[in-house]
């Protein structure tokens, strides 16, 4: 084995410019494999961490009537708080309309307590603040209800016999984050503030849990966990995986095919060097060996370049991140503005096993003919 | 019987050719001392390739029994026909065929890499087979810088740095002028003395026939003459 790596690199090197253009391809292809699924991985991680951090905390609790994907269970989908409320942070959502410039907008009015520390949401600017109802916006929310710090803008609600009231609220905060349903149509209040406005007193549609929270069986009530909530995020990441992959393997093909192509033609301008292998005593499972060890080698040499100008790029995109659209922001899943791709040992060695087996097997595939080569006629140049 | 090296009964060989059938070699008997400097001489088509491709185990006869330092040709698997070429028998080709990517050192080297020779053991035997064609100072050359009887010398070193007992050479001077062809035949004739090696031509050049012991003519695939030479006798 060792003997056919020996030959399999000279005859690589040997064959010059041949060699570079195919180890050329694929290292590109290499690099852009580890790049796009980096990304992936970065933009997977970041979502992950920012939806736990500013929605999700260690899970929700779920009024039963309440169905996240059904504004219609806002309603009635609340209960009175629990008498033990331990590590649980309550929210009560509402519907609500606000007028900025004359212009109606339907929002979801979401109370929640100024003391609470388990979501990022900046909670405890509501108590400073001296405004009759003080609300909270993230920055889509601002952008889009053209609304700033200081503002403020006609709120018209239901209470709960289903009147509606109207009132001035004043935009005390407006944070940056990377959650857009956190933010969104959003419009955050102090919950007793909200119980006061509607009548539902000490009414909770969700709570979010903090790390201590254990969850129990809880009458009108059920427990989501993180993973359970962030499925639907994982499910959005697989899919943007695979319209990926489809990229990358496409550049995989073509690299690949520029190999099995320079083997079909190496072996068919071989064929006195074949034959020469065979009268100097190789077996033809030798030769096919070194041809097939050539043709991975191809993918190894291909490493090699990749890492001369992949780990600086890698480097440096994962230090200082790749700046997202403003328009892909607003796809309803978490973006940052940048994405810092995470290039982890898994993926690395996951695509050099990919590229190296695949360069190994279409290798394999022509080089298997010279098994059944007739010498004699390989040594003229005969064989067709 | 113990002193043949090659045993030739009644071989021949067809070839399929379309929907018909070409014999190359027709009930060829033929006997080989160790030691001897033989050669197939006829035209075009005569079979002489055929046969020594036969005695090289590079291929076998469609009838007959070839028996080559005492292995049935006809019986032998792929590994055991490439053992026997890799430790007994030295190839020289009309076009030299050295590999283009090595070195003329590592061209000679590269029959002992099928073998369990250390690496010291190699530069000797390397050097060694060099030295005898007198090619020690272009080791290190690739075979496109050196000349066409050059490269026939590094073809011949690389046949004989494994001391095999047999070497077949398939027109080794067509493609050399004729003082490069006497050098070369000189080499040879010099190796079969001193190493007691058999080497067997295929040729219809004159100037080869004048150095071999026993000439061998084929005709459409039939011997039509075996004539000793330089006093020597045929077991033929």
């Amino acid at each position: 084995m060792k003997l056919a790596f020996q030959l399999a690199y000279k005859n690589l090197i040997g064959a010059g410019l041949r060699t570079w253009l195919n180890v050329a391809v694929l290292s590109f292809a290499f690099v852009v494999i580890i790049f796009f699924n980096g990304l992936m991985d970065g933009w997977n991680q970041q979502a992950k961490q920012d939806t736990v951090a500013w929605e999700y905390g260690n899970g929700q609790l779920l009024n039963n009537d309440y169905d996240p994907f059904d504004p219609f269970t806002l309603q009635d989908g609340h209960s009175e708080i629990l008498a033990n409320a331990e590590n649980l942070t309550p929210i009560l959502i509402q519907q609500g309309s606000i007028y900025p410039d004359g212009r109606m907008l339907s929002v979801l009015l979401k109370g929640i307590g100024s003391s609470q520390n388990i979501i990022q949401i900046p909670t405890g600017a509501f108590k400073d603040s001296q405004a009759e109802i003080p609300a909270i916006i993230g920055k889509r929310m601002a952008e889009s209800a053209k609304l700033k710090k200081g503002d403020e803008v006609l709120l018209r609600w239901r209470d709960k016999n289903g009147t509606f009231d109207a009132a001035n609220l004043t935009i005390i905060e407006v944070f940056d984050n990377n959650v857009s349903t956190v933010d969104n149509g959003q419009i955050w209040l102090p919950i007793e503030i909200l119980w006061n406005m509607t009548g539902l007193q000490n009414h909770a549609t969700i709570f979010i849990a903090n790390n201590n929270y254990s969850p129990i069986p809880i009458e009108g009530w059920h427990f989501k966990s993180q993973q359970e909530l962030l499925k639907n995020l994982y499910e959005i990441i697989a899919m943007k995986k695979i319209s990926a992959s489809i990229l990358y393997l496409l550049l995989l093909a073509i690299a690949l095919l520029a190999i099995f192509d320079t083997q079909v033609l190496s072996i068919f301008r071989r064929q006195k060097e074949i034959g020469t292998y065979i009268s100097l005593g190789m077996t033809r499972k030798q030769v096919v060996r070194i041809f097939t060890i050539e043709g991975s080698m191809y993918s190894l040499l291909a490493m090699l370049v990749g890492c001369i100008y992949g780990i600086p790029l890698f480097i440096y995109l994962a230090t200082t991140g790749i700046g997202m659209p403003q328009a892909t922001q607003e796809m309803g899943i978490s973006l940052a503005e940048r994405i810092f791709p995470v290039f982890g040992i898994q993926l690395i060695i996951g695509t050099i096993l990919l590229v190296t087996i695949s360069a190994t097997i279409v290798s394999y595939l022509p080089a298997k003919k010279i098994a059944k080569m007739d010498p004699v006629a390989a040594l003229k140049g005969k064989l067709q | 019987m113990e002193d043949n090296i090659v045993s030739l009964k009644n071989i021949t060989k067809r070839f399929k050719v379309g929907e018909g059938e070409f014999t190359a070699l027709k009930d060829i008997n033929l006997e080989f001392k160790r030691g001897e400097f033989s050669g197939f001489v006829g035209p075009s088509g005569s079979g002489k390739t055929t046969l020594l491709n036969i005695i090289g185990s590079l291929d076998s006869p469609t009838e007959g029994r070839a028996m080559v330092l005492g292995k049935d040709i006809a019986k032998l698997t792929h590994k055991e026909s490439a053992q026997l070429r890799n430790k007994h028998i030295g190839f020289v080709f009309q076009v030299f065929n050295l590999l283009p990517v090595y070195t003329v050192y590592e061209n000679v080297e590269f029959a002992l890499l099928l073998q369990d020779y250390s690496k010291a053991e190699r530069k000797k035997m390397v050097m060694e087979a060099l030295e005898w064609v007198g090619l020690t100072d272009l080791a290190d050359k690739k075979p496109d810088k050196i000349s066409g009887g050059e490269g026939q010398r590094v073809a011949i070193a690389r046949a004989m740095v494994k001391r095999p007992e047999l070497v077949i050479a398939d027109e080794p001077t067509a493609n050399l002028d004729a003082a490069n062809a006497h050098v070369i035949l000189k080499m040879m004739k010099k190796l079969n003395k001193e190493l007691n090696t058999t080497f067997l031509f295929s040729t219809h050049d004159e100037k080869v026939m004048k150095y071999l012991n026993r000439t061998i003519h084929l005709k459409d695939g039939a011997v039509e003459d075996d004539v000793l030479t330089n006093s020597e006798k045929s077991n033929a």
